[in-house]
């Protein structure tokens, strides 16, 4: 269990050995991924004013080598740390554990063997950087703001996303608005970047007449069309399935349109519990039989509610499952955004240049509850909830990176910090003040077209209504 | 003692009468999402009480093979909502194992524990109720209690059961109903209705959290003079027609209330049969006060569900028919 493991670094003398080197030149030999994908990666982390990247730089695949740290994460095994990007055919996956993908340590600092562009843009400027921390502590403020919220009574119900915050906005930095987004619920920061309103999460929240989801759906169950993000379902795992079936879509439309490249890849997001259901072989399987450009991203953060990882599964976590399926995989360090943001980067441009899907696996920590339903006391020590989110905040860790930059200082982060708040408490109560979406709305939607059937029940409510005024009055909840 | 309370002590008593008895679920170690198998694993070890990967279908086909190999399996889906991965198992593999076998084989060792039904703020995903789905699978029992001392008997008796059973656990009363609750080992027979109050105008039938909303509306019909006998069903499959049609004969009105959606819920089937069965004594149509045929929809739960007033108002209707 994590419960007894220390955090800090373990010092393991466990370098991975030859075994690993050749493998990974016999991929290199393929020559594939190293060559096409590092310039496309960065431009994801560059600011505004980016310039053209040289490829000549790039860092050379065949010195590909697994650091002699390892790291306790999820289910308290020891991973072993590699600072080379590689995204792994099947059949080249190192022996032994599968290694996780890091550039940046605890205290922000990156890694002397991680200094290359390819994992951080030499372009990435203080706007774009203070951006990206902006939008972690603006989701960090917010989830604050909402479990209190919660707490009072005024919305129904909650779920936050502590702990995982660079994995939204690291991988969410990686990709456009083009690209489609499967989520599971544990995403907000990742519809936050793509540019998600404060009032639209207060609407949803609220269940009032602002949400676009028609207060139909409980809280934090946020969809935009617009924004290419799927409408969250609570079963889990279905969106997986469908998510293949949406990147082969984009696929198809790119090839009648005589492309052979799809206008954006599809994402879909999942957790470590998730990723036990059926539906994660069914999605896994028939996305890498119909050549499907897709990143199935799971987060996996040592719980699904109470159940540790370690009831969860007997393998290396989740990425190594990806040999068993022909699917090329990586693994990173959930709370490093750069090697979140390089590994997404990476992966989508594998998965839109060569028609085929990638597996992700983001290791962090879950430090909220559950939901607000939830109280994770029960089933692990509050020192340990603490000693993650002390020892290895992933929103610290950036932000160290930029102090050192010289972008951030205690000042402006309290700044933000508290500008973002007044952003949310004017969103909460503004929320607050309208009204439901009408009654007559309840009826809708069911099929395109309301059905005779519907329309007699609907006439019949609201004659019922009617009738009795005292007692349907407001929203039902 | 509360409903979750009843049924913890129900898992119990089975456990320790039975010792192939396992439970086990997402969640279900260190207690349950709804605390019903709290304090289970510590008595009867890890082997026994455990928490499963996250697969309803899984779960649902290891309590199989385990029942089908002569244990008891207690199984726990989380939600009654997210019990359709777990859908072919049930329907096609639970239901038929005896069938198909020629009687050779079967898992009647299965429950499978789950919780149903509205609870103010679930929304799509936590809200459903969809017993007809189980009930139109003949194979599979289907047992729906209204309060502790039903949930344990009715539990007790579903977990000995040489059949398969789906039991649902109405999540709205879990704390809200509180009951005495004897201690000992007893079941509640499966397959037969109650009698909860007698009547003689209008015969009202409804099944587990729906029977509170369903007192309510008799109380208003009493105030109004109208004398109603309410009937709980308790199990789905196989139900109890003669309670109902007995009644029936006798009041000649009858109105059917659930929480799932109207059409082709399982009151469609119980006016069906009285129908056939009571033809000449009813004095008034059948009334069917149901969920809309619509996805449950949070923010107008209130409007959505069958509550007292639109029973009344049907008790009413087949009154002045
Ligand atoms: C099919 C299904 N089964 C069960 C649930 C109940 N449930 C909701 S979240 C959850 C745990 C999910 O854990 P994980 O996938 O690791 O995501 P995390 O909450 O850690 O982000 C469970 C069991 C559900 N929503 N859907
Ligand atoms: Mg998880």
């Amino acid at each position: 269990m994590i419960r007894s493991a220390p955090l800090a670094l373990r010092l393991s003398s466990r370098r991975l050995s030859s075994s690993i080197s050749s493998q990974c030149s016999a991929f290199n030999g393929k020559g594939r991924l190293q060559s096409e994908l590092c310039s496309k990666a960065l431009t994801s982390l560059r600011g505004p004013s980016n310039r053209h990247f040289s490829s000549s730089t790039l860092h050379d695949i065949s010195t590909v080598d697994i650091d002699s740290d390892s790291r306790i994460y999820a289910g308290d095994v020891p991973l072993p740390l590699t600072t080379d990007c590689t995204i792994f055919e099947a059949d080249d996956i190192p022996t032994g554990k599968y290694p996780v993908f890091r550039v940046m340590d605890e205290n922000g600092v990156i890694r002397d063997d991680a200094k290359g562009p390819q994992y951080i843009d030499p372009e990435l400027n203080e706007e774009h950087a203070v951006k990206m921390f902006r939008t972690m502590s603006r989701l960090n403020v917010m989830d604050n703001i909402f479990l209190n919220a919660q707490r009072q009574g005024r919305i129904s119900f909650y779920m936050s996303s502590q702990g995982e915050e660079a994995v939204h906005i690291g991988s969410a930095s990686a990709l456009d608005n083009k690209d489609v987004i499967f989520a599971q619920y544990r995403e907000t920061g990742v519809l936050m970047w793509r540019g998600f309103t404060m009032s639209q999460f207060a609407d949803q929240c609220f269940s009032n007449s602002g949400d676009l989801g028609k207060g139909r759906q409980m809280p934090v169950h946020y969809g935009s069309r617009a924004l290419n993000f799927h409408t969250i379902s609570s079963p889990l795992t279905t969106q997986l399935p469908q998510a293949a079936g949406a990147a082969y879509a984009m696929k198809m439309e790119a090839i009648r349109n005589g492309s052979n490249r799809a206008a954006g890849v599809t994402v879909c997001y999942f957790g470590d519990g998730a990723a036990s259901e059926g539906d994660f072989h069914a999605a896994m399987n028939i996305a890498a039989t119909m050549d499907a450009p897709i990143i199935f991203f799971c987060r996996n953060n040592g719980f699904a509610i109470s159940t540790p990882v370690a009831d969860q599964y007997r393998g290396d976590g989740i990425a190594s499952r990806a040999k068993g399926y022909g699917m090329a995989s990586i693994r990173v360090d959930g709370n490093d955004l750069f090697a979140v943001n390089a590994a997404t980067a990476r992966a989508k441009e594998l998965a839109l240049s060569e028609n085929r899907p990638v597996l992700i696996e983001t290791m962090s920590y879950r430090v909220g509850h559950h939901s607000t339903s939830d109280d994770s006391t029960r089933y692990r020590s509050t020192e340990e909830i603490k000693k993650w989110d002390n020892e290895d905040n992933p929103i610290d860790r950036f932000r160290r990176f930029c102090e050192a930059k010289g972008w951030l200082d205690e000042e402006r982060v309290q700044t933000i910090r508290d500008e973002e708040k007044i952003n949310v408490l004017q969103a909460l109560e503004s929320a607050e003040k309208k009204g439901p979406p009408a009654l007559a709305t309840m009826f809708d939607d069911v099929y395109k077209e309301k059905t005779p059937e519907l329309e007699r029940q609907e006439a019949k409510l609201l004659e019922h209504v009617a009738k009795y005024p005292e007692r349907y009055t407001g929203p039902g909840h | 003692m509360n409903l979750f309370t009843a049924i913890n002590e129900g898992m119990r008593t089975a456990m320790q009468t039975d010792p192939t008895a396992i439970t086990f679920g997402e969640d279900v170690a260190f207690g349950g999402v709804f605390r019903c198998s709290v304090g289970l694993r510590e008595e009867f070890g890890a082997d026994r009480v455990f928490n499963t990967p996250l697969c309803e279908q899984g779960i649902a086909g290891f309590g199989i093979g385990y029942a089908a190999m002569g244990g008891t399996a207690i199984a726990e889906i989380q939600f009654a909502d997210y019990i359709f991965p777990a859908f072919d198992q049930l329907v096609n593999e639970a239901a038929k194992f005896r069938y198909r076998s020629g009687n050779q084989w079967n898992c009647g060792g299965l429950t499978v524990r789950t919780p149903c039904g509205a609870v103010g703020h679930g929304g799509h995903y936590h809200s459903q109720s969809p017993e007809a789905y189980f009930t139109h699978t003949p194979g599979l029992k289907v047992v729906m209690p209204r309060g502790p001392v039903d949930a344990k008997g009715l539990l007790l008796a579903s977990i000995r059961s040489p059949d398969p059973v789906i039991f649902m656990e109405p999540k709205v009363l879990y704390r809200a109903a509180v009951e005495d609750v004897p201690d000992e080992d007893y079941e509640i027979e499966l397959g037969k209705g109650e009698i909860m109050r007698q009547g003689t105008d209008v015969t009202v039938v409804g099944w587990g959290g729906q029977l509170r909303v369903l007192e309510k509306a008799c109380d208003l019909a009493e105030q109004n003079g109208i004398s109603c006998e309410l009937i709980d069903l308790k199990t789905l499959a196989p139900w109890d027609v003669e309670i109902v049609t007995e009644s029936v004969m006798k009041t000649g009105k009858l109105v059917v209330s659930h929480e799932a959606p109207l059409t082709g819920g399982f009151a469609a089937e119980i006016s069906s049969t009285i129908q056939e069965e009571c033809f000449l004594s009813l004095e008034a149509p059948v009334q069917r006060v149901c969920g809309a045929d619509t996805p449950f929809p949070l923010v107008f739960e209130k409007y959505y569900v069958p509550d007292d007033l639109k029973n009344f108002e049907a008790i009413k209707k087949v009154m002045n028919y």
